[in-house]
């Protein structure tokens, strides 16, 4: 029997596993499937879920960008079961891969804008797969600020990337909580780096994602300097299951963050229950 | 189809079955022996008796959508290149069979059409389900007798609705008249005995009028999505409605349009299967995230949940189709009585009060 199954998975062999940071792990994994690796497309935002055979699956965004066809590239937080198995996968280890699922950035959208990242955290995954992409279509957007903060210099994602990002022309400004030796950088929360920062609404797109007490004073931050609720788009997690619209737990109201989200503006969060 | 209409006298029951039996996977409602109170839809096997006066006390939805299923089974091998390295290889579950639920409820029927347009109307396609439903006819019986829980004329159902069903099964005094309501059902009507007689006929049409004026229940829902989005961050309301809910789950599980499921891993050696089960929006772990965050943290939200996926998100999202069938089970099994059509009617009163 064949029959269209939504929760079978490709197979993926992963190629390259980078330690981040203490907890964070990137995996790069290419399909098993050479067709499928070559007409595999999809949009920056969307997400797959990784398998482990025998223990489960889970939600992560595909953080590299759809312009990089080499491998898809996805960064992992040790928090639960799975995460806990994936964080122990090597070179050449089998994982289940289905993907994408999702709706994505509306980067067309955004062309011709200026655009505001700010990432916190492990937030920063999903906001590289649209700073990638818009770096290998340069021209279609104007300023690119991005403002990152971790807790602390060990903390901070893709280290051996921030020069090329700035080669790319990025306003890169990187904060950490507290004082650290021998780091150069910002120091303080987000909130207070955006608001120092103060950089201008006027034709530009503001991208957030980091933890939710972050979130929380981002958007008020933006909110200060003017920013309208079109023109802020946040991403969003849920614990899920099918990933395709059916099992009914990633509900907000009427939504399925898995096939409506994870992508919202603002505006479309306030039309939203209030049930984050 | 009018010569395709057949006659089952009572005491040659079982012998039909019986002979379906032989050709399909016949499921029929049954009372279990150790506890005689209570009804469900069981594989029909030689000596079961069929329960057709009473309705069921868990409606025929595992027979569409079990319990639990498995939804691949992977194996892992040693990869002979590398000793280091396993390799894994999935494989499609068990090919369904073909399928006649005999006794369903038009309410019953009714919760397959919502599961029809969750699983098998897109956006996404759920081939598991569909497959199974392709193969399966559903054999209705009109609803002779309501009880005080049941209201399903107030969700767009009613004791005579054949929407959904695929056999029509009425009751006269003696036995069964049986009518094909499509094509599909025409290759088991030469097992059901023998043709109906004229008055068999219009015995059955006299059953079958009567069953149709019945009004069962008389709750207005037409304006309950605007009325519960009103209601929403109205703490004190859910309280109220909801404060003594145990979050047993009892009330999703005998729930004919509660379709949703989890899915977890079964692993044992080097083989095991990837499973889809029923889960229950009313318990604490079916929205709990790693990271210890609740979207629905108390029995509050997930029984608000629960309204508003029914009355109100299943409306917005399906064409106005209410995912609720009217069938009362939740209300009959719920141990601290509460009565959803009680919770839907008073989301109403705060909105003419703010009016």
């Amino acid at each position: 029997m064949h029959v269209l199954s939504p929760y079978r998975p490709d197979l993926a062999t992963v190629q390259e596993v980078i330690q981040e940071t203490a907890t964070i792990k990137t995996l790069r994994i290419v399909f098993d499937d050479q067709k499928k690796m070559q007409s595999f497309s999809f949009r920056p935002g969307q997400v797959g879920q990784l398998s482990i055979f025998g223990v489960g699956e889970s939600t992560f965004v595909i953080n590299s960008p759809p312009t990089r066809k080499e491998y898809l590239q996805f960064s992992i937080m040790r928090v639960g079961e799975v995460t806990h198995r994936l964080h122990q996968l090597n070179h050449g280890d089998q994982v289940g891969v289905r993907a994408p699922l999702g709706n994505g950035f509306d980067h067309e959208a955004m062309k011709g804008k200026d655009i505001l990242f700010i990432g916190g955290g492990i937030g920063m995954a999903p906001l590289r797969t649209l700073l990638l992409y818009m770096l290998d279509n340069r021209r279609d957007y104007g300023d690119i600020m991005v403002i990152y903060g971790a807790r602390s210099p060990r903390d901070l994602c893709y280290q051996y990337e921030l020069d090329e990002w700035k080669a790319g022309g990025v306003n890169l400004v990187l904060t950490v909580d507290n004082e650290f030796p021998g780091w150069k950088e910002r120091v303080g929360f987000v909130p207070t780096v955006l608001s120092e920062e103060s950089p201008m609404p006027h034709n530009r797109v503001a991208i957030v994602c980091g933890p939710p007490i972050m979130i929380k004073f981002v958007l008020f931050g933006l909110k200060e300097l003017g920013f309208d609720d079109e023109q802020i788009v946040t991403t969003l997690e849920k614990r899920m299951k099918c990933g395709v619209g059916i099992c009914g737990r990633c509900n907000i109201g009427s939504k399925y963050v898995c096939v409506d989200g994870p992508v919202f503006t603002r505006a479309q969060l306030n039309e939203m229950v209030t049930e984050l | 189809m009018g010569n395709a209409i057949r006659y089952i006298a009572l005491d040659k029951l079982t012998r039909v079955l019986g002979r379906l039996s032989e050709i399909l996977d016949v499921w029929v409602p049954t009372a279990s022996e150790e506890k005689k109170r209570l009804v469900r839809f069981m594989p029909y096997q030689a000596g079961m008796i069929p329960e057709l006066v009473e309705q069921s006390t868990l409606g025929p939805k595992g027979a569409l959508l079990p319990q639990v299923e498995s939804l691949f089974r992977f194996i892992y091998e040693k990869d002979p290149d590398d000793a280091s390295h396993k390799r894994v290889e999935l494989e499609d579950p068990v090919a369904p069979k073909p399928t006649l639920i005999f006794g369903v409820r038009p309410c019953d029927a009714r919760g397959f059409l919502l599961f029809d347009r969750v699983f098998s109307a897109g956006p996404h396609i759920d081939g598991l389900y569909g497959a199974r439903r392709d193969l399966t006819l559903l054999a209705t019986l009109v609803c002779l007798e309501e009880d005080a829980a049941c209201f399903c004329s107030s969700v767009g159902g009613g004791p005579a609705d054949r929407q959904g069903s695929d056999l029509w099964i009425t009751p006269i005094g003696d036995g069964y008249v049986v009518e094909a309501l499509n094509d599909r059902a025409l290759h088991v009507m030469d097992l059901l005995e023998e043709p109906a007689n004229e008055l068999q006929t219009a015995a059955a049409t006299k059953v079958q009028q009567e069953a149709a004026e019945r009004r069962v229940g008389n709750l207005i829902c037409d304006q309950s999505r605007s009325n519960f989005l009103q209601r929403f961050d109205d703490l004190n309301y859910w309280q109220q409605m909801a404060g003594q809910c145990l979050s047993c789950g009892i009330c999703t599980f005998v729930c004919p349009t509660c379709y949703c499921f989890s899915i977890t891993d079964e692993l044992k050696g080097m083989r095991g299967e990837r499973i889809r089960s029923w889960d229950s929006c009313m318990f604490y772990t079916y929205t709990l995230e790693a990271s210890g965050h609740n979207p629905r943290p108390t029995r509050l939200e997930r029984y608000r949940n629960r309204i508003g996926h029914k009355f109100s998100y299943i409306p917005e999202k399906y064409e106005g189709i209410i995912g609720c069938c009217g069938c009362g089970r939740c209300i009959r099994s719920c141990p601290v009585s509460i009565d959803i059509r009680k919770v839907v009617e008073n989301l109403e009163e705060k909105a003419h009060a703010c009016a």
